[in-house]
């Protein structure tokens, strides 16, 4: 899932400086698994919102909103009633999310409530780990399920480097060195051999150094 | 400001501390009448969204009173209500209250004086720290945050 954390509190009440009437949405997608952006997060923020206003004596009215997802058109159009009646809206989705608010509610401005940090998953509940950087060219299946792209620090394609001690990363000694774990792991599986194969140099055209991706199922075009 | 009467939300859970509220009831035992005492089945139901909306509403303190460690009723309850109360303090402290004004304590059905001792105590320090800037009743009119 995509990971976020809030932003900064001074940052965000910064954001709504001047605002009488504003909407926080939250998103019942991956920001809720991750704890970030959800309809309970939507409450606190809200609630920490109104407090900070009312502590200044400049009152602020928030309709508290939470969508299934911000990222299909289907559900943005869901917000559609509260969009007249509000100022701007404080969007606790990750960027992809604001960005599609945005363009549905051309005159409306929405503002992020959330840094969207990485696409991860759960170690365990309220522990969020990076796991994948999006090379659009998957090699887990030669690196035995672990990604040297996203767990390398230098993200290195065919072994570790010379600062890979007792299996941690020599940037710091609590991240494992992700070739430690691939060559672990290929020995378990009996796959050593597609550790021999040299991973040729990385074409990163498929990543975002090629320009903004997408994807389309032709199947599904009408 | 020496007629400041704090408003004190404590959130008790059946089992223990309002057991002990009870006793102390019972025992006749003296403490201030500022404290509005909140029954929860467990201290496990309490999340930031609860403790904040108190805050919200005016209340100069908050605590949250619970069993022993490791004697909750329905076993972990207290155990995730305590980094729940040490997070709302961050919480409470962004919005720029001071966050000894929310507190967790813990005692069993049988501490009737340590019920009374909370309340007293905390009560105190609230009256220390003054009224919240959000209780309507104590608003200094045209004041800066």
């Amino acid at each position: 899932m995509v990971i976020g954390e809030r932003k900064p509190f001074d940052e965000i009440m910064k954001m709504l400086e001047g605002l009488k009437k504003i909407s926080v949405m939250g998103c019942g997608g991956c920001v809720t698994v991750c704890l970030t952006g959800g309809q309970d997060e939507v409450r606190v923020l809200s609630s920490q919102i109104r407090m900070a206003r009312d502590k200044e004596g400049n009152p602020i009215e928030i309709i508290e909103k939470t969508l299934e997802r911000q990222c299909d058109p289907e559900y943005v159009e869901l917000a559609a009633p509260v969009a007249p009646d509000v100022e701007a809206v404080l969007s606790m989705a990750c960027g992809v999310g604001v960005q599609f608010m945005a363009e549905r509610y051309k005159d409306l401005p929405i503002y992020p409530a959330l840094n969207t940090t990485f696409v991860g998953g759960s170690k365990k509940e309220g522990y969020y780990v990076e796991r994948c950087q999006t090379c659009g060219a998957c090699k887990l299946y030669y690196t035995g399920g672990i990604c040297p792209i996203a767990r390398c620090s230098k993200s290195l394609l065919n072994g570790p480097c010379g600062g890979s001690t007792n299996g941690k990363c020599e940037i710091d000694p609590e991240v494992d060195c992700a070739w430690q774990l691939i060559l672990d792991r290929l020995k378990s599986l009996n796959q050593m051999d597609r550790y021999s194969e040299i991973m040729p140099i990385n074409d990163w055209r498929t990543n975002r150094d090629g320009g903004p991706r997408k994807m389309i199922r032709e199947d599904f075009q009408r | 400001m020496s007629d400041f009467e704090p408003i004190v939300v404590a959130f008790c859970c059946h089992y223990c501390a309002y057991g002990a509220a009870d006793l102390a009831g019972s025992m006749r035992l003296e403490y201030p009448p500022n404290i509005r005492v909140i029954r929860l089945p467990c201290t496990g139901k309490v999340t930031p969204a609860f403790l904040l909306r108190a805050f919200e509403k005016g209340a100069d303190g908050v605590y949250v009173a619970g069993c022993l460690e490791g004697d909750c009723h329905f076993i972990q309850g207290n155990l995730v209500a305590k980094p729940r109360v040490n997070y709302t303090k961050k919480l409470i402290q962004e919005v720029g209250l001071e966050p000894e004004r929310l507190e967790m304590f813990n005692m069993s059905a049988a501490m009737g004086p340590r019920f009374a001792e909370v309340a007293r105590e905390f009560v105190e320090r609230i009256r220390q720290l003054g009224p919240s800037p959000l209780n309507k009743n104590y608003r200094v009119q045209g004041s800066a945050a």
